[in-house]
């Protein structure tokens, strides 16, 4: 793990603040870990309010899907999407309204009697998922198959550039405590861990002053990419590993990133289904980066206009961290539940250079955070030596990007790594 | 509003630019870091040696690029790594030597050592080490000719007064460490002012180019070992400033036993290879056919690295 350039200044004093509403919105019915919401509650024409579910499925891995503003269903068609390219999506044109289909209440006090049945319910019904990563349905993972008596708040966030979960931190303090409590309640955890690092103070002085049960532990970690992956703050908190292939429930743990956090309390204790998340919009060429309160399924496009006007025309836009993000080619993808922000990077910060020959310098090795050796997988894949990859480990990466991030020879390392993870999983589920 | 997308760049994570060092540059930073030396030596041993090191950084750039030129290859001598072959090898080279037994060691170096493995990257051996030892066994006489420093007339260098058992220690030689620091004594060109080299290897540290694995375990080894073997009459009293200050090791555990390539991969492999780069060294200076065993102790270990990188793996996370 290394200490990255971080970039997070952009947005890191800005408060969060609400989009505009947007005229039209593109909802993919898969932004979850886990199968598609293949059953669609709606039809062309028909009417939604915000909050209304819209898509859901039986049985299996999957989150239902909200309306994320109220309108008129114009098309249930393939549209862009940022991750996959293609899919099938439900395209809702506002009415300017945003009639809601839940009553905004405020149940702090009735929830505490609430079985934790009762909360992954609603959990489930409104549709939150891991807002850190893969995008895996949240209900699920507060079910798991072993007792659990540890739960880590993952306040963490590496990536350079978001400063999503920090503002929410500082912003919905007390917001994050209720959902921890109400995590913790569900899971029946004893020992509970938030884990911030050290460039968020102002965030560690929060929890520091709030009134938190004395049985929690601020755990505040020196600021190294990528501490912020689950078995890493794990590592870092714990000093334990979670065994290879194994799940953090195997060892008696949950983690769950502020935003997923955030999002349990709104609907928990608000009533609220997902449909709405904050995310950073930032980048040298906005005039106004912002961390932004936005409706799932706006589009790239409409957010970078909320936040220009345009200093430096775009050469990269990237869902996501700058170190783990997609890159997009059109900008009428929408927002998704997993995306956390929006980064726009110029024609100096797009560099291209030649790949060349791995000298065995041993960086990549040194910094790889699951202590493979990239420069030998590569160099495995190059040879079409899937088999050796395979037993230097090339499906235990994390695809955290330091190898190629740091390596002096600019080896494509993680390219190389998901070309052959594919490859080698393409053939497993062929057998 | 934007209006295209059609100008965006797709490309595969991570997108941040790091302004790390590139290979090229970190060839060319190690060659800065070597110019004292070789600055040094000029001082000391005349013109000769800056001749010594211009042909030899010289041929070998153009038989690098001229192999790659008749194997349709892309000429690579821009990324600095045979330029600095070329001048390792000329600083392990006596300033007497002829000029064209300089061009003959690049050949061996750039043609067989490293394009016949397949070129930067691939080679199993240190390229400027493989070139001196070919030299050392074809020309020997050449090779161990050294000339007096300040001087014309020839003389030995102390390690090998030492091994024919002329001196047993430094003052016999009529030398202090004093002189053994700014290069008062015999030996290869880029190898004699140690004051020269360790200003070099602080500037490598300080780019993060180098650590502290090899170095330290290399002369720490040394040092130990020819403390307690270095005196032929008693054990436990040898001098091993000298032994650390003298023949080639400075130069080759800073400068040599670091390179990359021939080197293990991991931290704990780079101490393995330190450590048995050290006790090969002393093995040879003490009871090898030779006064000096950095060249052969690197090499050596250079072949056993592939073995040293299979044994020793990084700790895998969640793996017993
Ligand atoms: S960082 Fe790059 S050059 Fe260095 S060992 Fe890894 S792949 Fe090879
Ligand atoms: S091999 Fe995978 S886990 Fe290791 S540094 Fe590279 S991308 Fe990260």
């Amino acid at each position: 793990m290394i200490k990255l350039s971080e970039h997070k200044e952009l947005t890191e004093h800005n408060l969060i603040r609400k989009a505009k509403l947007p005229s039209k919105v593109h909802i993919p019915l898969i932004q979850h870990f886990g199968k598609p919401c293949d059953k669609v509650l709606v039809k062309l024409n028909d009417f939604v309010k915000t909050g209304q579910m819209i898509a859901t499925s039986e049985g299996g891995v999957f989150s239902p899907i909200h309306a994320s503003i109220s309108g008129k269903i114009i098309s249930i068609t393939d549209c862009p999407h940022p991750l996959l390219g293609r899919a099938k999506a439900v395209v809702i044109e506002s009415d300017g309204e945003d009639e809601k289909i839940y009553d905004l209440i405020n149940r702090n006090d009735e929830v505490q009697a609430y079985s934790a049945e009762k909360i992954r319910e609603i959990i489930f019904n409104a549709g939150i998922v891991g807002l850190g990563g893969a995008g895996f349905p949240t209900h699920i993972k507060l079910k798991p198959p072993k007792p659990v008596d540890t739960f880590i708040l993952n306040g963490v966030e590496c990536e350079p550039y978001l400063n999503v979960d920090y503002r929410l931190m500082l912003e919905r303090t007390e917001e994050i405590i209720l959902g921890m409590k109400i995590i913790i309640k569900v899971l029946g955890a004893k020992n509970v861990y938030i884990a911030i690092e050290d460039n968020k103070k102002e965030a560690i002085e929060l929890f520091r002053r709030a009134n938190l049960p004395s049985n929690w532990i601020i755990v505040v970690l020196k600021t190294r990419y990528p501490q912020g992956g689950e078995k890493q703050v794990i590592k870092s908190c714990l000093n334990r590993e979670v065994p290879q292939g194994k799940m953090p429930f195997d060892i008696g743990v949950v983690v769950n990133n502020v935003g997923t956090v955030y999002a349990i309390y709104e609907a928990v204790c608000k009533n609220k289904p997902f449909y709405e998340k904050v995310i950073t919009v930032a980048g040298r060429g906005l005039t106004n980066s912002s961390n932004l309160e936005v409706r799932l399924g706006m589009s790239i496009r409409d957010l970078i206009d909320e936040c220009g006007p345009i200093k430096e025309e775009p050469r990269k836009v990237v869902m996501g961290g700058p170190m783990m993000g997609i890159a997009q080619y059109n900008l009428d993808a929408p927002i998704i539940k997993g995306t956390s922000g929006i980064i726009l990077f110029g024609k100096d910060e797009v560099v291209e250079v030649q790949e060349r020959f791995c000298i065995k310098c041993g960086e990549c090795v040194t910094h790889c955070p699951i202590g493979l050796e990239p420069g030998m997988i590569s160099l495995a894949i190059a040879k079409d030596r899937l088999d050796l990859a395979q037993e230097y480990g090339v499906m235990d990466c994390i695809e955290c990007g330091l190898c190629s991030y740091i390596c002096p020879a600019n080896r494509n390392l993680v390219q190389a790594i998901k070309y052959a993870k594919q490859k080698i999983e393409d053939k497993r589920t062929k057998k | 509003m934007l209006n295209n997308s059609n100008k965006l760049k797709v490309s595969v994570s991570p997108h941040l630019v790091n302004k790390r060092l590139l290979t090229p540059q970190i060839m060319w930073l190690v060659t800065l870091s070597l110019l004292p030396a070789g600055v040094a030596s000029v001082f000391i041993f005349g013109l000769r040696s800056l001749w010594v090191i211009l042909v030899g950084c010289i041929s070998a750039a153009l038989i690098e690029a001229v192999i790659q030129k008749l194997r349709g290859q892309k000429v690579t001598i821009s990324d600095g790594s045979a330029v600095m072959t070329g001048l390792l090898l000329a600083y392990n080279l006596p300033s007497g030597v002829p000029l064209w037994l300089v061009v003959v060691g690049c050949f061996v170096a750039i043609a067989i050592a490293k394009q016949a493995f397949g070129g930067l990257g691939r080679n199993i051996f240190n390229p400027a080490l493989v070139g001196r030892v070919f030299l050392l066994s074809a020309w020997p006489t050449y090779m161990t000719t050294f000339i007096k420093p300040f001087d014309t007339i020839t003389q030995a260098t102390p390690l090998a007064l030492m091994k024919q058992e002329k001196i047993s220690n430094l003052s016999e030689a009529g030398i202090n460490y004093m002189d053994l620091l700014i290069g008062n004594r015999g030996g290869c060109i880029g190898e004699v002012c140690i004051i020269a080299l360790i200003l070099g290897a602080i500037y490598l540290f300080y780019k993060k180019i180098i650590t502290w694995h090899i170095p330290l375990t290399y002369l720490v080894t040394v040092g130990i070992f020819s403390w307690i073997f270095g005196l032929k009459s008693a054990l436990f009293s040898g001098d091993f400033i000298f032994h650390i200050l003298s023949g080639g090791l400075i130069l080759g555990a800073f400068f040599m036993a670091t390179d990359y390539v021939t080197s293990p991969l991991t931290q704990k492999g780079q101490i393995i290879f330190g450590i048995g780069c050290g006790l090969l060294t002393c093995v040879i200076r003490f009871w090898g056919g030779y006064p000096e065993g950095v060249s052969y102790a690197i090499l050596m270990m250079n072949m056993i690295v592939p073995l040293i990188d299979r044994w020793v793996k990084p700790k895998r996370y969640g793996v017993k």
